[in-house]
Formats: structure tokens, sequence, C-alpha cells
């Protein structure tokens, strides 16, 4: 162990001798197992990890050997990362839901050796497509449940590994020194891990992290949000996925803090109560579905309670977000929110299982400014940040105090950012990975000879705050006729944090100026026409009503003033609209699979909607073909009424987010 | 593990054996000569169309109903009569047609309450929950968790079953069945109202009991695909009667069993 002393510690194996020897009896990673909480020391952990490794070098892993690890987040897969590190090969942690094709493309191009598994279901994807694998010699798995009846000639338990490792060291001596060498041996500029991005488009690429990019990026992500040894973290996002990869070792290693396995997924809001975590990350979704259920759970609840939790919330809305950026606040208000703290806030935070939360995050798409602002206004430091499997993370982030809904923050630490001409966001830092695996010419479209990687997200830094601002991909990113900037994702975001409104498609690429088609949201506009007798027949009765035409036009102003407040975005505003006579629908092509609108097919199949709106008539006709829930097909027509809008003034509304 | 048929039912062993029973409700023939046997570690389904008398031969082989004519045989014992708690001591276990939970109480504290006949500290000790009855429960909660485990629930554990959905309860249920540890498990119709994937899950579970911890398992199913995939032989009844007796391939063959369940034409 004294060996690394004085070298530098540019490893994860050489920080984790650091960490049995600094951090020894404090806690390293708990999972919760047959309802309660193991714990394991980092001494523990470096006992464990070292035995598993050692295990691994007997089944044949090697210097530069490929191991997969997939599996959902448990301890032992975490100390598999760091065993095979120590050996000098190269773990590749893969998505566990990916199906057993996906999962052989990726395993074949990694060129595997030996994987690590999580449980029986895993080892029957990968023993189903193992003539695909050539080079794959030996399956560890983690659970023995089912498992028994299988052909162990290729496959054994990560306990037996283990033992192996154990008894190998007990009788030899020098396999200890050996196994010592071999960690001091490595590099920070060495490879550390390939972390396959779950293309969206196209075959995933393997992005090379060096160890160099993935611990100094740790680092001064802790540095930047002051992460220390006290921090406590669940881990539940998927381990091969670069965000978990940070905060759930990477960071953990550098600073010494606490990963927490729940007991499975289905358990995370409880096991993250139980917790109490200090630091976390999630992507918007999750903490809207928090919201959703306590606006449920409220309406069923007494009606003084739904008082109180009405009344302080509107309190908190108001002073909470000062309160909690340390501004000036009246000293009544401070008070009201310190009682509402007691009766409402403290113990919703509980609930969420946020009470002892310092900092935490929320990226990967846009998160509606409420909700954002409901968390905040209860005393949640919650804030945004942009990165990318290809920067380790961080790319921006919002530091404490400069937090607003719609910017995604400032450059981290160490890490530089600039605006292309074209409107696409590069950056250049430690974090800049070493390359894709075996795919050099995807490489070089990405990284520029002097060392910018390319987004491929269209951005602008907002003059007032100099955070940046993420619009949408560069390629779908357009321009009018003037010139002006037109970034379709930006605006139909913006649209559809309204309730009413379902989805949105904008238009404006090379015309001359913005236009968007609404869907109402049946479920929201049903309710409001229950509550104020408008009477109607059918989807497309109710979509083209007038009062629903007016309420969704005074959304469409507002949108138009927020846009005007942005110096890039101000000539984009919207000057038509229309209400679509139908939803759209997956059924019909005009959206994916996963509910993002296809818009070039729904500029093709309304086409006489778009030329309405720019040939300046007030109404126009379409027919559409449908395909019902049974799959017949029919033909849908409908008169569909434009709506035209003024544009609102520049910077007329200074705050305007 | 699918054994052959009747002829050589002497060499594996039989855990039960049902020999001409018979069971009236006043002039109303429930069974009538009933003889079947089911074996150590094996899958026994029991089927037949309604009325046939399915759950009636459940509740006289866990002694809710007591037999006019026959005689049980049950881990070399042969008795008459017996009362239902004494066959669950004696180790058979089951679960209900209709879930039958306690409702108002969590997942963990049903399970719990199949370890009821295991526990054997005083009350005295159990009210103070101290001493030799808190180390007592430490052991049965341990077993308890094990099979929320091995069933998948934890995230439900500390849910009050009326709370759940239909399928989650049918769990419940089989994992209060597990925890009295049974060499006998009676499951009553496990699959009634589930969907496929629900149905596919229980299935699963089933298997995996009968291979996991090698338990004997006899039970009644309506979904034929279900009964003819996990079990090793069937017994069919029809009015009280059985008709046929064997693996489910021969049962399938049966003319009478087609009769039963396809009508004759007259």
């Amino acid at each position: 162990m004294a060996a690394t002393a004085a070298a530098p510690v540019d490893t994860f194996p050489k920080l984790l001798v650091r960490n049995a020897e600094r951090f020894r009896g404090r806690p390293a990673i708990r999972h919760k197992d047959l309802g309660i909480w193991q714990t394991w020391t980092w001494e523990q952990v470096f006992d464990e990890v070292r035995a598993f490794s050692v295990g691994l070098a007997e089944v044949g892993v090697a210097r530069g050997d490929h191991v997969a690890i997939v599996g959902a987040n448990r301890p032992r897969l975490y100390w598999a990362m760091c065993a095979v590190q120590a050996l000098g090969a190269i773990p590749i942690p893969i998505y566990a839901d990916s199906v057993a094709d996906e999962m052989a493309y990726v395993l074949a191009h990694a060129e595997i050796t030996v994987a690590v598994v999580q449980d029986q279901e895993q080892v029957d994807k990968i023993l189903s497509v193992s003539d695909q694998l050539t080079r794959l010699r030996h399956i560890v798995y983690d659970e023995p449940r089912g498992l028994r009846d299988y052909d162990h000639a290729r496959i054994e338990s990560f306990a037996d590994v283990q033992r192996a490792g154990r008894e190998r060291l007990a009788a030899d001596a020098g396999r200890l020194a050996a196994w010592e060498v071999g960690i001091a041996a490595g590099q920070g500029s060495d490879l550390a891990i390939i972390l396959y991005t779950s293309g969206t488009t196209g075959r995933p690429k393997g992005v090379m992290l060096s160890f160099d990019n993935v611990i100094i990026s740790a680092r001064n992500g802790n540095l930047f949000d002051q992460l220390d040894q006290s921090v406590e973290i669940i881990a539940y996002l998927p381990i091969a996925w670069i965000g978990d990869h940070i905060f759930s070792y990477a960071q953990s290693y550098v600073a010494g803090y606490c990963v927490n396995c729940p007991e499975t997924g289905d358990t995370v809001v409880e096991d993250r109560r139980e917790i109490g975590t200090t630091y976390a990350f999630a992507p918007p979704r999750i903490y809207e579905n928090l919201i959703t259920l306590t606006m449920v759970r409220m309406e069923d609840a007494g009606a003084l309670k739904r008082a109180m939790f009405r009344y302080f919330l509107a309190h908190a809305r108001r002073w909470g977000e000062k309160i909690l950026d340390r501004e000036r606040v009246p000293f009544m208000a401070r008070l009201v929110y310190r009682l509402g703290d007691v009766l409402v806030y403290g113990p919703l935070k509980n609930r969420y299982g946020l009470t002892r939360i310092r900092v935490a995050y929320t990226a990967g798409e846009a998160i509606g400014p409420e909700i954002f602002r409901f968390y905040r206004a209860l005393g949640v430091n919650l804030k945004q940040l942009y990165g990318q499997t290809e920067a380790s993370v961080y790319i921006t982030a919002q530091p404490d105090g400069e937090i607003f809904a719609d910017t995604v923050g400032k450059p981290n630490i160490d890490v530089d950012v600039k605006v292309a001409e074209s409107g696409e966001v590069l950056f250049r830092s430690p974090g800049v990975f070493l390359g894709y695996y075996k795919d050099p010419e995807k490489t070089a479209e990405t990284k520029t000879a002097d060392g910018w990687v390319r987004t491929g997200d269209a951005g602008f830094f907002d003059q007032k705050s100099g955070h940046l601002k993420i619009i949408d991909r560069a390629k779908d990113v357009g321009r009018l006729d003037d010139g002006t900037l037109f970034a379709p994702k930006y605006i139909e975001n913006k649209l559809k944090f309204y309730p009413n409104i379902k989805e949105a498609v904008a238009f404006g690429d090379k015309r001359d100026f913005v236009t968007v088609m609404l869907n109402i949201d049946l479920t929201a506009i049903g309710s409001w026409a229950e509550r104020n007798n408008v009477v109607y027949g059918s989807y497309q009765e109710l979509a083209q009503n007038p009062r629903v035409y007016d309420m969704l036009a005074d959304h469409v102003a507002e949108v138009n003033r927020s846009l005007a407040a942005e110096d890039a975005m101000a000539g984009a505003q919207i000057r038509r609209f229309l209400i679509l006579h139908k939803e759209l629908d997956a059924d019909d092509g005009e959206l994916t699979r996963t509910q993002k609108v296809r818009r070039s097919f729904i500029a093709e199949r309304y086409a006489p909607l778009v030329t309405a709106f720019y040939d300046g008539s007030t109404e126009a006709d379409v027919a559409t073909e449908v395909t019902f829930e049974d799959g017949r097909k029919g033909m849908l027509s409908a008169r569909v009424k434009i709506r035209d809008m003024a544009p609102a003034k520049r910077g007329v509304l200074e705050k305007a987010a | 593990m699918r054994a052959p048929a009747d002829s050589d039912s002497a060499v594996t062993e039989a855990l039960l054996s049902v020999e001409n029973v018979s069971l009236a409700f006043g002039g109303v023939k429930a069974l009538s000569d009933v003889s079947f046997d089911v074996r150590k570690g094996e899958i026994r389904a029991i089927i037949g169309p309604n009325g046939a008398g399915k759950t009636s031969m459940l509740n006289v082989i866990n002694g809710f109903y007591h037999p006019q004519e026959g005689r049980i045989t049950f881990k070399g014992e042969t008795r008459a009569r017996m009362r239902p708690y004494v066959a669950a001591r004696g180790g058979i276990a089951r679960t209900f047609q209709n879930v039958a939970l306690f409702r108002g109480m969590t997942t963990l504290d049903n399970i719990m309450a199949g370890r009821t006949l295991k526990m054997h500290r005083g009350i005295f000790w159990q009210i103070l929950r101290a001493g030799p009855a808190l180390a007592e429960e430490v052991t049965h909660r341990h077993k308890v968790e094990e099979i929320i485990d091995f069933l998948e629930i934890p995230q439900i554990r500390k849910i009050p079953v009326g709370r759940l959905p239909y399928g989650l309860q049918k769990r419940v249920e089989l994992g209060r069945a597990l925890a009295m540890e049974p060499d006998l498990l009676l499951l009553d119709e496990p699959m009634a109202g589930m969907n496929i994937e629900e149905k596919e899950d229980m299935s699963r579970y089933i298997l995996d009991v009968n291979n996991h911890f090698g338990t004997t398992i006899a039970l009644i199913e309506h979904d034929m695909g279900v009964v003819m995939d996990l079990s090793d032989r069937v017994v069919v009844l029809e009015y009280g009667r059985k008709i046929a007796d064997g693996t489910p391939d021969e049962v399938k063959g049966d003319q009478k069993v087609i009769d039963a369940y396809l009508g004759v034409p007259h």
C-alpha cells in the first residue's frame, strides 16, 4: 500500500489505495439487501476489489483486455470496474436493458473477453449471442438465482472468483506485490473506460476516456460544488451512462463519499428517503413525477391540509427562491417561510428524500420552469448542468446563487466554451475524450485539430447573466430569410410548458417569419371546458373553438414576449399560429415512438396549412388520412383557422424568462 | 422431472395419497370415490369443469372438510379427520381462489403471519419484544425478507395489501404460503383474473418455487395452456368423479376429458 504514497494518485486503483488509508472506517458504499442497508467501508471495499481483481487475473484477464460490465447499480459491479482497471484492463459498462441484438453489437464491437454481469437474465442474453462473440472466454455473475443448472465451464459466480483470488493471495506471498506493481504501472493518460453512447441515430459509439479525463473532471466537479467525504448519493441511473460513472464512481473515489445502491429500481424513492442523500442527479421527468404524485395525493387530503398546502406553497413561490439565493427578504416573510417549513415544506422534502440535499442537478433535456421553481421554492438547491459523454460530463453548470430556469449555467472549471458562426456550441477541457473506439473518422468529425469538440447542439450566451442557453440540435437550427436564427425546438419547448398545449410544431426555416401548429391538451382544455360550460362534440370542435384560440393566443403572446427579451431570438417571434384539428400521433407517423415531433413529415402531410400560413389566408381546408386504434384507416377533413399575432417589442419585458 | 404414468407410482414416493374419498353435503355429492396421489417434488394439477369438486378436493386435503368415506395419507400418516391447523402444522400450506389476505396489514406483516406456527416464544416475551422473542423475530424477518426478494416485491413491503392491484395480492398470498416452508403447497386458481403478463410471472414463480425450494405443489387451474405447461401430472374431475389421471399429453387425448370439456353430442 505504501508504495504509491509519493507517486501521483492518477488512476482509480491508486485512489482506492489512498482512500483505504485516508478514509479507512468511513462508509464507501451501501446496498439495501433483504430490507437492510449493508455497508462497506473503504478498507473493506479495497479488500473486496483486491480479491476480485486477483481472481480475474486467475481466469486470464490481462493488461489491455476488455471486460464488459452489465447490470443494475450493485456494489459488486462498481467494484468490478476498479478491479479490472487495477489489472490494466478496460471496463466497458453496457446498458442492462438493451436487447440481445444491441448488446451483441456492442460486445462484439468492443471485443469483449470477459463479462461481469448481475444475474441470469444477463447471462442468458450473452449466451444467446455468444456465437458472435469469438473472443468471449468467461462470464462472471453476481446473483446465482436460476443459474445452478448452467454449464459452469465458462460461467462462474462473483464469490467464487473472489475466493480464488483470496486463495491465491494467501498461498503466494509474491502475488500481492505483483498486483501492487500492476497498479503502480497505471498512468493518468491510460485508457480508463469505454462508454457506449446510446445512439439515438445510428449505431452506438464507444467513447474512450482516460483516467485524466475522468478524474480531473470529477475533481473539478467536486470543487465546483464543494463536495467532500460527507456526501451521500444514491446510484440509480444506468452504470453505462457517463453521468452515473462520474457521480457514483469517479467523484466518490476522488472525494471519498458514500454511494448508496437501492434495493431495486422500484424502491428508489423510498430508499432515497431512508438515506437522506445530500447530492442528487435526475432527469426532469423524475422531478415532474414527484410533483404529479404530490398533487394527486393532495386532492385526496382533508380541507385543512389542502388549505395549508395552497397557502404555504403560494408563499414559497413568492419568497422561497429569494431566501435560497440569500437575497434581502422582509422579516415577516422569512418568519412565515419558517413556519411553512415546519408545516409543509419540511414534510414534503422528507417525502421526496430531499431533506438533507445540498446540491441537486437536472439535465438531459429542458425542465419546465414551473417544476424547476417548485423545488427551489421549497428550498431545494436544484440546478442545471450541461454535459456530454465526450466531455466526461461537465461543460457548463449553474453556480450557487445564479440560477435561471432556462439556462444551463457557466463553463465549469478548466472548461472553455465557444459558439461557432453556425450557432453550434464547442468546448475544450481536460475531460475531452481520447476518441471513438475503432472509428477515427467520426472522431475527426467531432474533434477539431486544435482540440475543440463539436457538441452538435446549438446555443448562445445570455448577455445579462453570461450563462449558456441551449436551444436545439445544431442540425435542426435554421435561419429565417432575414438571417435570424430559427431554433424550432426552443420555441416548441416554451409553448409545451403550458399545460393547455400538448404539442407544438414550429416552421420558419428559409421563410419570412415563424409560424406554429399547436395541439391542445384534451385533459387540460376538456376540464376547462367543463368548468366554463363550453359545449363540444368532438376533439375537432373543441380545438376550433374561438375561446380556445383566445386562450392559446395569450400563451403565444407570452412566449413572444419572452423571445423578445433575448437578443438572439427576438427576430424569431411567432407571427401566425393554428390549432390542429387532430392530435399528432405516432401511429400516423407524425411523432416518433419516443414522442418527438417529426417536423418535415408534418410539413408534407399538412402542406395546405403550411401554404396557408405564408400566403396570408385566414383559414384553410385540410384532409388527412388517419389510422384508428384497430388499424383501419379513414379520412379526416376540416377547416382550420389561422390566427395572426403581433410581435412583442424587443426588450420590453426585462425579466421574462 | 416429468414422471411416467401410474404404472411405476410405487417407484417415486407418494407425499400424499387420497383413497376412495367421498364427500357429500346433505344430498349433494361433491366427491365420490376419488383416488389419486401426489408424488414428492412434482407439480400436480387438478382440473375439471365448474362444479366438478376441485376446491372441495383441496378443502378435504387440508382438513377444512371431512370426507364421509375414504382415507388420506400424508407423509406416511393416515387419517380420517383433521383440523386445518393440524394440516398447517404438518406442512400443508394453501392459497385461495378469492384472495384471503389481511387487507389492512402490510405485505411484510401478511407474510410474517405465515410464520406464526414457527414462532415458539411465549406471549410475555413477544409483548416485550425483547430477549429471546427479539432474536426469534430477527430470524423470521430474515426468512420473510428472502421470500420478498424471491418474489421480487420489495417495493410493496410496507404497503397495506388492500391498496395493491390484484395480481400483486396473489403474489403476496403465495409469499405467505411459502413463509410456512410447506412440504405441500395447495394453490387454488393462482392465475384467476390475471392478464397474460401476470400469468407468465406467476407461472415462473410457481416453477421457481418447485425448483428452488423443492416444494411439492398441487394446483387447480382453468387456463389449460398453463396447466399443460406447468404440471407433471394432471387429474381430471367431473361431477365429483375422477375421469382421467396421467401426464398432460395423456389427459389431453382422453375422450372422456374431451367430452367433459366440449360436451357430448346428443
